[in-house]
């Protein structure tokens, strides 16, 4: 496993797309160190920041706390990168495979534009998690991003295929324009949940006030649930399906699109008494 | 001084089909062998093409407009190729809508060396002229809108042709523009009641005799009374439309015998009723341009990929913008005209885009005369200006061509004649579309040749190219005399010119323009037309009635 430890946190940001697996396994040690990193506009070594250690490969670990640190993981496509500390923005940008995880919290634009990969944050996340970058005409296209803490706007904004599982509260516009996917929302989301959206499925395990160009359709227990809810279970996110726990009102827009987008709504059954919004 | 020598010379505007001969150059301009000193540095270009500078017709690369259109596409941006700062150049990015400075060096690295951009509005002609100014390297020149202009229709409304001619005039020398151009005459206008103008001989929306064939007529003739050294340059009404080759053919009619020269002729020769019955039409465009010896046109071809669509053409967009479902920005410029902006791909499995890729090789090959129709794609309507070179390769190459038909879809096959089309252009055809034949449709006439007192704007390609297409590296391009580019490299950057014309008009027209323009313009008059002292290498061309 390879170690890189903040010596010190950079006064204005740092972007280092070198941190990702897929730049340092090929590297010697001496290589990994002499990587080029931006400091604002000017250009400096990875080891003017970070104390390189351990043995170079697709196992990398970085400790300390770079929420200074743009770009982490920037298109990486293997391996498996550790962030012991909360990491700034942009991280897993565009990635195609391997793992992220993060013992913190994350920035914006987290796993943005990512096509797949895993991407695993222990604390909470910023906003356009997943989301396209602006302009582009798709988000996330494929791949898991999983935060256990709350996120911000845009969560998930145009991405086409993919699952997003945000634990904490989410702020307004999550699945914006979406066109696929799912976005897994267990403790709600403030306004505008799934504005524009033109397909894919938006899950809240917790009420949420929709959109007037949301209909109501009906309430049921989707058999894909099952399949969600153990994969997710796995991942210490379990979903809720059987039916003598309650069921799913199901929502389909935005009309204003028009769009054939679906949000799920769980409903607890009645003699347990609805659940008061957290 | 530099004396090119060995290389095969092609400038057919003297009659010189690749022959061994030297090219001299002094003090800007082609001159003898024997006015230059013994000291002079030589090229060795033996073994290497020598052709004039490139010459675009019909391009977008300044002004409101594009600039609306980089703000708007920031995915592109992002993908583009960039240009870093050096000691003598500047960083900007290239791609679909480049940036001002980047324009020029992509534009010389592909051995072009003046360019017109073809489409401003009087209002943002300032902005313009400061963007032509950051466009370093190539020489410049703009087209004025117009048959939107209200001041215009007004007074063909009323009759009034005479004073109509002045306010043209007095219109060009206050936008500090090269000539007049003319976008779906009417139709803008009449978009601005959210209607547009579809046939030429009914009355557009808001008039009560002013026809789209009026304002066609009146302004060619305008244009051609004025002694402007390029006519009307015309974007016909029904652009993009399938059927729309009779409105063409009809414009042709219209113009009786006045010169004009027509824009992205691909555009506009299109047969069928709708989207699923389009087919090339190029065949009978031809035929009808070919009888019509006034005019000139440019191709405005399509390539597969990326583009940005930015034209006046405010209804058009509306509608493409409907069929895409993307992105649109519509400008609405006062009384003088509109504008919009649709992101676009052309893909070759779509049957309408593969017809249009084919119209625009058609007209070129169709129209056996290459003094009349230049190389464009009406940049970045068509596809980018630095695609050129796939464009000259599928013209010189019927084989490479056909290759390229055989993969489009079986129904696209049948709209086209493409694959009949047995004609590959020469070197010298080649230097005439690109270079030669543009320079004379703008009165250019020290640009587009290699004669004594031409500028020396040369461009040397190499014969064999490490890669790429012939014409995508020209191993030197040489602007003004000093070397620009070498090895496929920016070497060199000098500030291009601009050349405005001041046509003749009676000074007291501004009396009559004056009320009208404070009555209905949101700024004041005398901050309407562009001062001289804006522009930083202007040359003026005075036409002599």
């Amino acid at each position: 496993m390879l170690t890189l430890t903040l010596k010190e946190a950079p006064s204005v940001p740092l972007e280092a797309e070198v941190l990702s697996p897929d730049t340092m396994a090929p590297l010697t040690i001496d290589g990994i160190r002499a990587l080029p990193v931006l400091l604002g506009k000017r250009q400096r070594r990875l080891d003017d920041f970070f104390d390189v250690d351990g043995e170079p490969g697709e196992d990398v670990e970085v400790r300390g706390d770079v929420h200074r640190v743009k770009w982490i993981g920037r298109g990486m496509t293997r391996g498996v990168l550790r962030i012991r500390g909360s990491a700034g923005m942009h991280l897993g940008s565009a990635m195609a495979g391997g793992t992220i995880e993060v013992w913190g919290d994350a920035g914006d634009w987290l796993g943005a534009e990512m096509s797949g990969g895993t991407i695993r944050v222990h604390g909470d996340a910023g906003g356009q998690v997943g989301a396209a970058y602006r302009g582009g005409p798709s988000g996330m296209r494929d791949g898991l991003i999983v935060v256990d803490g709350s996120a911000g706007l845009e969560v998930g904004m145009r991405m086409k295929r993919g699952t997003i599982v945000i634990g904490g509260p989410v702020r307004d516009f999550a699945g914006l324009q979406m066109k696929g996917g799912t976005i897994v929302l267990r403790r709600g989301a403030e306004l505008r949940t799934g504005a524009w959206m033109n397909r894919g499925t938006i899950l809240s395990l917790e009420p949420l006030d929709l959109l007037p160009t949301f209909a109501y359709a009906a309430a049921y227990n989707p058999t894909f649930l099952r399949l969600y809810a153990r994969r997710l279970a796995a991942l210490g996110c379990p979903l809720p399906f059987e039916e003598a726990e309650g069921s799913y009102r199901r929502y389909t827009g935005d009309a204003a699109v028009p769009g054939r987008g679906e949000i799920l709504v769980w409903e607890p059954r009645a003699e347990t008494g609805p659940r008061a919004r957290a | 001084m530099l004396r090119i020598t060995g290389g095969t010379v092609y400038d057919p505007a003297n009659g010189v089909d690749g022959v061994v001969q030297d090219v001299c150059i002094a003090g800007g301009r082609i001159v003898g062998g024997r006015d230059l000193d013994a000291g002079a540095r030589t090229i060795d270009a033996a073994g290497m093409i020598v052709m004039p500078g490139g010459v675009d017709v019909h391009t977008h690369v300044a002004g409101g407009a594009l600039n609306f259109a980089r703000g708007l596409v920031p995915e592109n941006q992002r993908a583009a190729r960039k240009f870093l700062h050096g000691l003598d150049r500047r960083a900007g990015l290239g791609g679909m809508t480049p940036t001002t400075f980047a324009t020029g060096y992509l534009y010389a690295g592909m051995g072009w060396t003046t360019v017109n951009e073809a489409a401003v509005p009087i209002l943002s002609a300032r902005h313009t002229h400061e963007e032509l100014h950051d466009i370093p390297i190539v020489d410049k020149t703009s087209l004025v809108l117009m048959a939107n202009n209200e001041f215009v229709l007004d007074l063909l409304e009323a009759g009034e042709v005479e004073r109509a001619r002045h306010v043209v005039a007095w219109l060009v020398w206050a936008a500090k523009a090269y000539g007049v151009k003319a976008v779906n005459p009417g139709g803008v206008e009449a978009w601005k009641w959210g209607k547009n103008a579809n046939t030429l001989h009914a009355p557009i929306e808001g008039y009560r005799t002013v026809t789209p064939a009026m304002i066609i007529a009146n302004l060619a003739a305008i244009a051609d009374d004025l002694q402007l050294p390029h006519p009307m340059h015309l974007h016909c009404n029904n652009l993009g439309v399938p059927g729309n080759f009779e409105t063409t053919i009809e414009t042709m009619n219209v113009l009786q015998g006045h010169r004009a020269h027509l824009a992205h002729l691909q555009f506009h020769a299109y047969g069928g009723e709708d989207w699923s019955s389009m087919r090339s039409e190029a065949p009978r465009v031809a035929e009808a341009f070919k009888a019509n010896r006034n005019l000139t046109a440019d191709a405005g071809a399509v390539l597969f990929g990326d583009a940005v669509t930015i034209t006046a053409d405010g209804p058009w967009q509306h509608l493409l913008y409907q069929l895409t479902g993307r992105k649109w920005g519509n400008l609405d410029v006062e009384n003088e005209t509109g504008c919009g902006i649709v992101p676009y791909v052309y893909k070759d499995r779509n049957l309408v885009n593969a017809v249009q890729w084919a119209v625009g090789l058609e007209l070129l090959l169709l129209i056996d005369d290459p003094w009349r129709i230049f190389l464009t794609t009406d940049h970045p309507n068509g596809g980018c200006f630095w695609r050129y070179p796939e464009i000259i390769h599928m013209l010189m190459n019927a084989e490479f061509r056909r290759e390229q038909v055989r993969r489009l879809p079986e129904k696209a096959q049948q709209r086209m004649v493409l694959a009949d089309l047995d004609r590959e252009y020469t070197l010298s055809e080649i230097a005439v579309i690109t270079a030669a034949g543009p320079a004379r449709s703008l009165g250019l006439t020290r640009k587009g040749q290699l004669g004594i007192g031409a500028d020396a704007d040369v461009t040397i390609y190499p014969v064999k190219p490490d890669h790429g297409f012939l014409f995508s590296y020209p191993r030197y391009v040489i602007k003004g005399g000093a070397i620009v580019v070498e090895e496929g490299d920016v070497r060199e950057v000098v500030d291009g010119r601009e050349l405005i014309v001041r046509p003749a008009y009676d000074v007291a027209i501004e009396d009559y323009i004056r009320p009208l323009f404070e009555k209905f313009y949101t700024m004041s008059f005398a901050n309407y037309p562009v001062e001289i002292e804006r522009l930083r290498n202007p040359e003026v061309v005075t036409p002599q009635p």
